[in-house]
C-alpha cells in the first residue's frame, strides 16, 4: 500500500487534518472520511458535475481531485448553504421553482450557482443557462433550475433573507 | 370471446368540482432534505465496516470462458470473498426472467461459461473498501476463447449467423404477426400506399445515480435485509427471493430514494441478488453500488433499438386507413421483459388516428449487446414518432398540410376502442392542437421560416405532432404474446394505509412507488390534504418494506398517481365512515345527519354541533369505551385499490382487451434551424400542450414534461449506445454517450388542456412519461421541415451532424 500523506483542510469551516493515499478522491474524503454524504457521486469521469463542490470559492469536480490537491484549501459543500433551519435564497428558490426532481445533482448545481452569482450578481437568463452547463440534470431540463436561479440573484441583490423553510407552505 | 363482446366500461364517475389542493402548484414535500443534500440515497447509507462489492467485467462481446483464476485476489489483503460465475451458478438461481423460452436463453448474475457482452459480470469480489476491491479485480487472471460476436440486428436473424445462445438455436427470440381489423380490404381499398424504412437506436435513461443494493444476511435468522434504489421494490420480491434460494418471508426489501430512475431502475434484480449472494458468503453487510461503467455497460436497461418497415394506407383526402408494421427489436443478449415494449406499443399503436386496421409483425432478435429493460415510453415512445414519421411522410406524397392530415383523422368519440381492443377513455384532441398551434405560434413561425429561406438562405424547420400517452397499464401487455396465458387479467394492486394519530396527525404508509424524482410523496400529501380539508405539508408520509407491506406493484406505465389517488380515495372512505359513527356517537346525533366539513363532521345544518377530525381521533385513541362494542380503538384504515379498467384479450387474439384504459395526448411545434454546412440543430422555439387529465400539481406535471423533452431531445439528437462492427462498445463514459446539457435544450412554453378521465378519482391520468414519448417524434419533424427544400428526410435517430450530412450527401 502506498505510504499515506498527511493533508489539512478546512470543510465548511471547520479545520480537519486526514491521512490520505496518494490515490484518494477528494469526493470519497468527503463522503466516507468526514460523512459529508451531501457530495454525490455521478459519472466518476468529471463530466456531470454531481460532484461539484467549491475550492476556494472555484468549483471543482471532486471526483477528479485528488484528496492531497486539497491540502490547504478551503472546501465548501452545499451543507454551507442553509443555516440551521433557514434556508439559503438558492436552496428555497428551487424549492418554489420545483428546481429539482430526484435530488441527486441539486448539491453541485447549487454549488456551482453560488459561484456564478458570485461572479455576476445579476445574470441573464442565457448566462445561467450557459453558466449551469457545466452540470448536468437528466431530471428537470434545466428550465425551472434557471428560473430558481434567476429568482435567488434578485433576492440576493436586494439583501432579502433567506426563508425559514417550516414557515414557508404552498 | 370476439371483439363484439367487450365487457362494458366501469360506470363513469362524477368528479368534485370546486378543489382546494388538487390542482395547486404546492412546494413538493420531499424538497426540503434533498436540498441540502441529505436525501438519505444508497451510498448514503454505505457505513464504517461495511464491506464492499466490485464486478469484474467482460471485454470480449462474445468468448467462452476457459478458465479464471483467482487466487492472487483473494490472497489480497482486505478481500473477504472472490466468486465467479461457475460458484455463483452452485450459489443461486438463473434471475427472474419473463421472456419467451427462458430455458434457452438463462440469465444469471453473473455469466458461467461464456460471456455474451461487452460489460457482462464474470465475477464478483468483496473487499474492505472499493478501492480495495477493484485492486483485486486486476488480479483475477481470466482466459476468453473468443467467439464471433453477432452485432447487427438483420444479420442475427440471417441463418448461419453466430448464435448467441446455443440451445436456443436460433437469434430470434420471439416472432409474431397479429392483425386486427380488416387489413388487406384497407390496403386493396387505399388510394396511396406510404412506406418507409425507420431505424431508431438505443439510448437508456442514465440517471445520474447508479443502481445498487446493500444486503445484510443474518444467519442466525435466515433473514436477508436489502436496502435498494430500485422502485418495484415490493413486486418482485418473491422472484429475488427465489433466485437467491431464500423463502420470499425472510427477504425485507426497503425502499431507499433513487436519484432518477426514468425506467432504469423500475426493476434491477441483478445488484440485489449480488449483493445478497456475496452477504451470506460473507456474513457482513454488503454494498454493491455499479459504478458508472457498469450502468452504461450492464445495467440491464438499454432502450428500444428496432428497425421498421411501414407501409400506412390512406385515401387522397387524406384518411388514414390501415398501417402495417414489421418491425425488429435488437434485444441483446438477454430478453428479460420478452417483448412487452411491443405490447406497450400496441395499446396506443394508431396514435390519435381513426385508423380502422392494424397488422403488428415483430421479430426480437439477440445480439452481443447489454439487454433492453425499460426507458421512459417503454417503446410507446417509439410508436409514436414511427407513426408520426408516416402521416408526415404521406402529407407530403398528398401535399396536404400536416394539421390538416391530423385534424381529418382525429379521434373524437369516446371511449374510443383502437383496432388492438384497447380503449381511450376521454380526449380532446382539437382543443390540444389549438393551443399549441396558438402557444408555438405556428402561423407566425410560417412566415418566418419562407423568409429567413429566401432571404438569409436559412433551414428552418417547424415540427407538429400529435401523440397519444397510455397510462395505467395492466401487465396484458406482457403475456398476450402467447396464446396460454394460464391467469387471468393481472389486477396490479397499489396500497395505502392511511393513520390518524390521536392529535389527528395524518400519515400515509406507501408500500411501493419508493421517490425517484417524481413526487409520490407530495402527490399522497396533496390527496389527502384534499380529503380531510388539512396543509399538505402536515401530512406524514412514510415507507413499508416488503416483507410484511400490502400488495403493490410499483410505478411504470405512468400509474402512480391514479393508482395512489384510488387508494387514497378508498383508505379515505373507510377512515371517515369510522370516524362519522364515532362523532354521531360523541354529538348524540344520527350518522347520516352528519356531514364532513372544513376538517370534521358536524351536524348538517348545525356548524356548531362539530367534532374535528382531531376530537375523534383522540377519543378513538384513548376512550374508546366510551364507544359501542364493535367499534375498536384507533383509526386508521387501508385500501389495496386494483386496476380500475381492464379486460380480457379474445382467445384468437384479434382483441387485445383493455390493458391501458387512461389514454392522454399531446401536440409539440418545436421550431430548429439546421446548419446544413456542419449538420448542427439548434432549436429557436418549442411549444408543448399536454392533457392529462386532472393535474395534481401542475408544476410538477410540467416539471416532468421539461424533463421528457430534455431526454427526448437527448434521444432526437445526441444520445446513442455505440457498439462497433466487433461489438465493442464505443459510448462507455459521458465523454461519449452525450446527455444534453443547459445549451442544448431550449425554454418551452407549456400548456395544459384538462380532460378528465370518467373512470379514476378525480380524472386524473399519468403523465409522467409524456415528454420522452413526444420529442423525439417532433424534433425528427422539424428537422425534416427543414431539409424538405432539400429533398431530404431524416429517418435515423439519433440525428447526428454526421447523420444529418450523409443524408444531405444522399437527397431520397
Amino acid at each position: 500500500m502506498a505510504e499515506k500523506h498527511t493533508i489539512t483542510l478546512t470543510v465548511n469551516g471547520r479545520r480537519h487534518i486526514a491521512e490520505v493515499e496518494p490515490r484518494m478522491l477528494l469526493v470519497d474524503l468527503l463522503r466516507d472520511e468526514l460523512s459529508l454524504k451531501e457530495v454525490h457521486i455521478g459519472c466518476e469521469h468529471g463530466v456531470c458535475g454531481t460532484c461539484t463542490v467549491l475550492r476556494d470559492g472555484a468549483s471543482i469536480r471532486s471526483c477528479i481531485t485528488f484528496a492531497v490537491q486539497a491540502d490547504g484549501a478551503e472546501i465548501r459543500t452545499v451543507e454551507s448553504l442553509a443555516d440551521g433551519p433557514t434556508l439559503h435564497p438558492l436552496q428555497d428558490e428551487f424549492w418554489a421553482k420545483q428546481g429539482l426532481q430526484c435530488g441527486y445533482c441539486t448539491p453541485g448545481m447549487l454549488m456551482r450557482a453560488c459561484e456564478i452569482l458570485a461572479h455576476n450578481p445579476d445574470p441573464t437568463s442565457a448566462q445561467v443557462r450557459e453558466g449551469i452547463a457545466s452540470n448536468l440534470c437528466r431530471c428537470t431540463g434545466y428550465q425551472y433550475i434557471v428560473e430558481a436561479v434567476l429568482a435567488a440573484a434578485a433576492r440576493m441583490r436586494t439583501g432579502q433573507n433567506a426563508t425559514h423553510d417550516v414557515e414557508v407552505r404552498s | 370471446m370476439t371483439t363484439i363482446d367487450r365487457p362494458a366500461p366501469p360506470p363513469a364517475r362524477t368528479h368534485k368540482r370546486d378543489r382546494r389542493w388538487v390542482g395547486q402548484s404546492v412546494r413538493r414535500v420531499e424538497d426540503p432534505k434533498f436540498l441540502r443534500g441529505r436525501g438519505g440515497y444508497l451510498a448514503d447509507l454505505v457505513t464504517p465496516g461495511m464491506l464492499h462489492a466490485a464486478v469484474l467485467r467482460s471485454p470480449h462481446p462474445h468468448a467462452r470462458i476457459v478458465s479464471i483464476d483467482t487466487a492472487a485476489a483473494a490472497a489480497l489483503d482486505g478481500v473477504h470473498a472472490v466468486i465467479t460465475g461457475a460458484q455463483a451458478a452452485e450459489l443461486t438461481d438463473p434471475l427472474p426472467d419473463f421472456g419467451p423460452d427462458p430455458a434457452n436463453h438463462v440469465w444469471r448474475c453473473l455469466a458461467v461459461d461464456t460471456v455474451r457482452y461487452v460489460g457482462e459480470g464474470v465475477a464478483v469480489v468483496v473487499a474492505d473498501s472499493r478501492y480495495l476491491a477493484e485492486d483485486a479485480l486486476e488480479l483475477i487472471q481470466v482466459e476468453y476463447e473468443s467467439l464471433p460476436p453477432i452485432v447487427d440486428p438483420q444479420a442475427a436473424l440471417e441463418p448461419g449467423a453466430p448464435l448467441v445462445h446455443e440451445p436456443l438455436g436460433t437469434n430470434c427470440a420471439y416472432e409474431r404477426s397479429f392483425d386486427f381489423g380488416d387489413v388487406e380490404r384497407d390496403f386493396a381499398e387505399a388510394d396511396l400506399v406510404v412506406r418507409d424504412r425507420l431505424r431508431w437506436h438505443r439510448s437508456g435513461g442514465q440517471p445520474l445515480e447508479t443502481v445498487g443494493a446493500i444486503a445484510d444476511f443474518d444467519h442466525g435468522s435466515g433473514q436477508l435485509t436489502v436496502h435498494t434504489n430500485s422502485l418495484s421494490f415490493t413486486s418482485y420480491l418473491f422472484m429475488a427471493a427465489a433466485s437467491l434460494r431464500i423463502p420470499a418471508n425472510r427477504l425485507d426489501v426497503r425502499q431507499v430514494p433513487a436519484g432518477g430512475s426514468f425506467g432504469s431502475k423500475l426493476f434491477v434484480t441483478k445488484p440485489l441478488v449480488l449483493a445478497g449472494m456475496c452477504s451470506r458468503m460473507v456474513g457482513r453487510p454488503v454494498v454493491f453500488l455499479e459504478d458508472r461503467v457498469d450502468n452504461i455497460a450492464n445495467c440491464d436497461h438499454h432502450g428500444s433499438d428496432r428497425v421498421y418497415d411501414v407501409e400506412l394506407a390512406v385515401m387522397r383526402d387524406g384518411t388514414l386507413r390501415g398501417l402495417a408494421i414489421d418491425v425488429i427489436d435488437d434485444y441483446g443478449a438477454y430478453i428479460q421483459f420478452g417483448v412487452g415494449h411491443h405490447g406497450n406499443a400496441l395499446a396506443q399503436v394508431v396514435g390519435p388516428y381513426t385508423i380502422g386496421s392494424v397488422r403488428y409483425r415483430v421479430r426480437a432478435a439477440l445480439t452481443n449487446k447489454n439487454q433492453q429493460g425499460a426507458y421512459r415510453g417503454f417503446g410507446s415512445e417509439v410508436n409514436n414518432w414511427m407513426l408520426e414519421q408516416m402521416v408526415d411522410k404521406a402529407a407530403r406524397e398528398l401535399g396536404m398540410d400536416p394539421v390538416e392530415i391530423r385534424r381529418r383523422n382525429f379521434i373524437r368519440d369516446f371511449p374510443y376502442f383502437i383496432p388492438t381492443g384497447n380503449v381511450y377513455d376521454s380526449g380532446d384532441y382539437d382543443a390540444v392542437l389549438d393551443q399549441t398551434l396558438r402557444l408555438g405560434r405556428y402561423d407566425h413561425w410560417r412566415t418566418e421560416q419562407k423568409r429567413l429561406r429566401e432571404q438569409e438562405g436559412r433551414y428552418i424547420g417547424i415540427g407538429l405532432i400529435t401523440c397519444a400517452e397510455r397510462s395505467v397499464f395492466s401487465a396484458t401487455e406482457f403475456w398476450f404474446w402467447f396464446d396460454e396465458p394460464g391467469a387471468p387479467v393481472t389486477s396490479m394492486p397499489e396500497s395505502v394505509t392511511l393513520t390518524v394519530d390521536a392529535t389527528g396527525g395524518i400519515t400515509a404508509t406507501l408500500y411501493s412507488c419508493a421517490f425517484w424524482g417524481n413526487s409520490p410523496e407530495t402527490m399522497v400529501a396533496q390527496l389527502v390534504a384534499e380529503e380531510f380539508d388539512c396543509d399538505p405539508h402536515d401530512v406524514s408520509v412514510a415507507y413499508q418494506g416488503s416483507r410484511n407491506g400490502l400488495p403493490a406493484t410499483g410505478p411504470g406505465g405512468s400509474r402512480t398517481t391514479v393508482m395512489l389517488a384510488g387508494a387514497v380515495e378508498g383508505a379515505t372512505a373507510k377512515i371517515k365512515a369510522k370516524a362519522r359513527r364515532a362523532a354521531a356517537h360523541l354529538l348524540e346525533a344520527d350518522p347520516d345527519d352528519l356531514e364532513w366539513a372544513d376538517g370534521g363532521y358536524q351536524v348538517r345544518g348545525v356548524p356548531d354541533r362539530r367534532k374535528s377530525l382531531g376530537d375523534i381521533a383522540i377519543a378513538l385513541h384513548l376512550f374508546k369505551h366510551g364507544f359501542p362494542e364493535d367499534i375498536e380503538s384507533g383509526l386508521e384504515e387501508s385500501k389495496v385499490f386494483d386496476h380500475p379498467y381492464t379486460t380480457m384479450p379474445s382467445a384468437d387474439r384479434k382483441d387485445l382487451g383493455v390493458f391501458y384504459p387512461f389514454v392522454g395526448h399531446a401536440c409539440h411545434i418545436p421550431v430548429v434551424e439546421v446548419d446544413i454546412e456542419s449538420g448542427a440543430v439548434r432549436f429557436l422555439a418549442y411549444a408543448a400542450v399536454h392533457d392529462c387529465g386532472t393535474l395534481v400539481n401542475p408544476r410538477s406535471l410540467a416539471g416532468h414534461i421539461l424533463g421528457g423533452v430534455a431526454q427526448g431531445i437527448g434521444t432526437a439528437l445526441y444520445e446513442e449506445y455505440v457498439y462497433d462492427d466487433d461489438g465493442q462498445l464505443l459510448s462507455s463514459s459521458y465523454m461519449d454517450y452525450l446527455i444534453p446539457s443547459a445549451m442544448e435544450v431550449p425554454e418551452l412554453a407549456i400548456g395544459h388542456v384538462e380532460t378528465p378521465s370518467p373512470y379514476t378519482p378525480h380524472g386524473i391520468k399519468g403523465g409522467g412519461e409524456g415528454g420522452r414519448m413526444m420529442a423525439p417524434a417532433a424534433v425528427n419533424a422539424a428537422v425534416n421541415d427543414a431539409l424538405a427544400p432539400l429533398g431530404v428526410r431524416l429517418t435515423e435517430l439519433p440525428m447526428t451532424p454526421e447523420r444529418i450530412r450523409a443524408a444531405l450527401r444522399t437527397p431520397r
